[in-house]
């Protein structure tokens, strides 16, 4: 009896899944997943690598000894820092308005703060133009008092500002809808002020979502190729960020110099990738759900 | 110091909250400065041509072929990236294999790596000297410089949107509708066909929608392989780029608010398939 029970619990321990392929067909599946994958992902970054290095170390680092390269990535951090910060205030105004009060027209606000997302990275660029160029709305009134916005650095800032818009504030919305209002009602009742309520019960609440959101606006910052590529005016050492002297070099045929500086927003990107990921399997329950998979 | 004056007309509903109108309006004033005027100023400009000037620009050869590329090419793109991201986001949420955190994080890469970069890369890759680009010449295949640039560029910047579209839809099937179907009778490939695909053909769809709007688009990832020559491999937005550098501010205007005006056709077309789905399968 004993032997009958083991025989069929033998011929039951293994029984096809109904809710899956055969192994056949998942080993096809993957291997056509993963092959792509690593075709049209992967290898683009190794090249990468593999270019900036082909001449050796020495050329790799020459690349970034010229003054050119310097002031790109000068140029660069100083636009990140300008242009996240300004997204992380507005991110936050945003979402405390959206996600804590009700009020009519809400949708039709977030559909606007998402509309950057759905513009052309060249159209970002050129409603600038059309605005603040010598023949935009106010480009005169601004020739008449000097100051140079488009084919400038200011230019560069606002098409970056543009572009990375939404980043922080989608993220921000839905979480702090989802985290609801109930705890910061309760720190005003016992007195709290609303400043102090927000640093000591918001702030924490959305640490992660917040740390999330920001680095993937910095990596888009750093990175944007062609809305600043049509406002910048591209001038070697004052309006050229680095994406823009990856062009440059590329263009010139200094293919180390290029990926060598491509190089270095790779890793960056590469970086942002792994931290990113980090967050999502460790703090997932802190995120928007959007972000968790 | 209890009581709240009733206002006038109730905006919002009231709430013991804080800083509604500082944050409201902040958030207000940067969204109008930064996004609502400049885009209006290109509708301006575009209105400012009038339809007969905007048909004029289009019938343009040069135009009209750029926009036939952009839009034909992010087409067969979106269409690729749609069925090869269905099978990664599938294989990602149904199988288990090692390394599969990595390749499900691999699949962000595009979006985070600048489009300048992977331009170059793209480029150098499938040139007719590059890696993949000597293999393909040797079987009288040119990618580089040609419409088949384009295509591999944009399925490059395409593939997350179809990915991780679809990836959340799949993991949140319930198992027991796929066990009764088997119950029932059907084949694992009936089950897929019949019950597993049908609800998923609307993130698919948008996954394509998405895709498809960010390859017209798309701008630095395509210029380094494309080559631009006019009338073979020349995309809309270079061109809109060409134009302002010759100050051509109307003629700019006027692809762009082409290129939008196609792309919300597209975004609308794709909203009542989804809508039709919805009264067909119950959901989106």
């Amino acid at each position: 009896m004993s032997e009958g029970l083991a025989l069929s619990r033998a011929a039951a321990a293994r029984p096809r899944s109904v809710t899956s392929e055969g192994r056949a067909v998942r080993w096809l599946l993957t291997g056509i997943a993963i092959l792509f994958l690593a075709l049209f992902l992967v290898l683009p970054l190794l090249t990468v690598f593999a270019q900036a290095l082909s001449r050796g170390w020495a050329a790799y680092f020459e690349a970034f000894h010229e003054p050119d390269a310097q002031a790109a990535i000068r140029l660069t951090l100083t636009v990140a820092a300008i242009s996240v910060p300004f997204n992380l205030v507005f991110g936050v105004a945003a979402a405390w308005a959206i996600a804590k009060f009700e009020f009519p027209g809400k949708s039709v606000l977030i559909t606007l703060i998402d509309l950057p997302f759905s513009v052309s990275p060249v159209v970002s660029g050129m409603i600038y133009v059309l605005v603040f160029g010598s023949q935009g709305l106010f480009g005169a009134f601004f020739i008449e008092h000097g100051i140079q916005i488009i084919f400038a650095v200011p230019g560069i800032v606002l098409a970056t500002i543009f572009v990375t818009f939404p980043f922080i504030a989608r993220e921000l919305i839905p979480l702090m809808q989802e985290q609801g209002t109930a705890e910061e009602e309760a720190a005003l009742t016992l007195g709290a002020s609303g400043w102090h309520a927000f640093r000591t019960v918001t702030l924490p609440n959305i640490r992660w979502g917040l740390l999330y959101s920001v680095l993937l606006c910095n990596a888009r910052a750093m990175g944007e190729f062609g809305a600043v590529s049509v406002v910048s005016g591209h001038i070697r050492g004052l309006t050229n960020t680095l994406p823009l002297h990856v062009e440059i070099l590329y263009n010139e045929y200094n293919f180390v110099g290029a990926f060598a500086v491509a190089s270095l927003l790779a890793g960056l990107a590469l970086v942002t990738l792994v931290i990113k990921s980090v967050l999502e399997w460790r703090y997932a329950g802190d995120l928007a759900a959007g972000a968790r998979h | 110091m209890v009581a709240t004056p009733q206002r006038r007309f109730l905006f919002r509903r009231p709430s013991v909250i804080p800083g509604f109108g500082l944050t409201f309006g902040y958030a207000l004033t940067c969204l109008s400065l930064i996004v609502l005027l400049p885009l209006a100023a290109l509708v301006a400009k575009a209105s400012g041509l009038g339809l007969d000037g905007i048909w004029e620009v289009a019938r343009d050869p040069r135009v009209a072929s750029a926009l036939r590329i952009s839009f034909g090419v992010s087409l067969a793109a979106a269409l690729t990236a749609s069925v090869f991201g269905f099978v990664v986001a599938w294989v990602l949420t149904r199988y288990r294999f090692p390394g599969r955190k990595v390749v499900d994080a691999a699949v962000d890469l595009p979006f985070a790596l600048p489009t300048a970069v992977a331009g170059i890369a793209l480029a150098s890759l499938y040139a007719p000297n590059g890696l993949i680009g000597a293999q393909l010449a040797k079987v009288g295949i040119q990618a580089a410089y040609t419409p088949l640039g384009i295509f591999i560029a944009m399925v490059f910047i395409g593939l997350p949107f179809a990915v991780r579209t679809v990836q959340p839809l799949i993991a949140e099937i319930d198992k027991e509708v796929e066990e009764a179907s088997a119950t029932l009778g059907a084949t694992r490939g009936m089950t897929l066909v019949r019950v597993v695909l049908p609800p998923l053909v609307p993130a698919v769809l948008t996954g394509f929608a998405l895709a498809f709007a960010r390859g017209v688009g798309e701008y630095g990832s395509i210029i380094f392989i494309a080559g631009n020559l006019p009338y073979v491999s020349e995309i809309a937005p270079l061109l809109i780029v060409i134009k302002l550098s010759e100050f051509d501010y109307a003629g700019a205007a006027a692809i762009a608010t082409i290129m939008l005006g196609i792309s919300f056709l597209t975004l609308l077309a794709i909203n009542l398939i989804q809508a039709w789905s919805r009264r067909r399968f119950g959901y989106v």
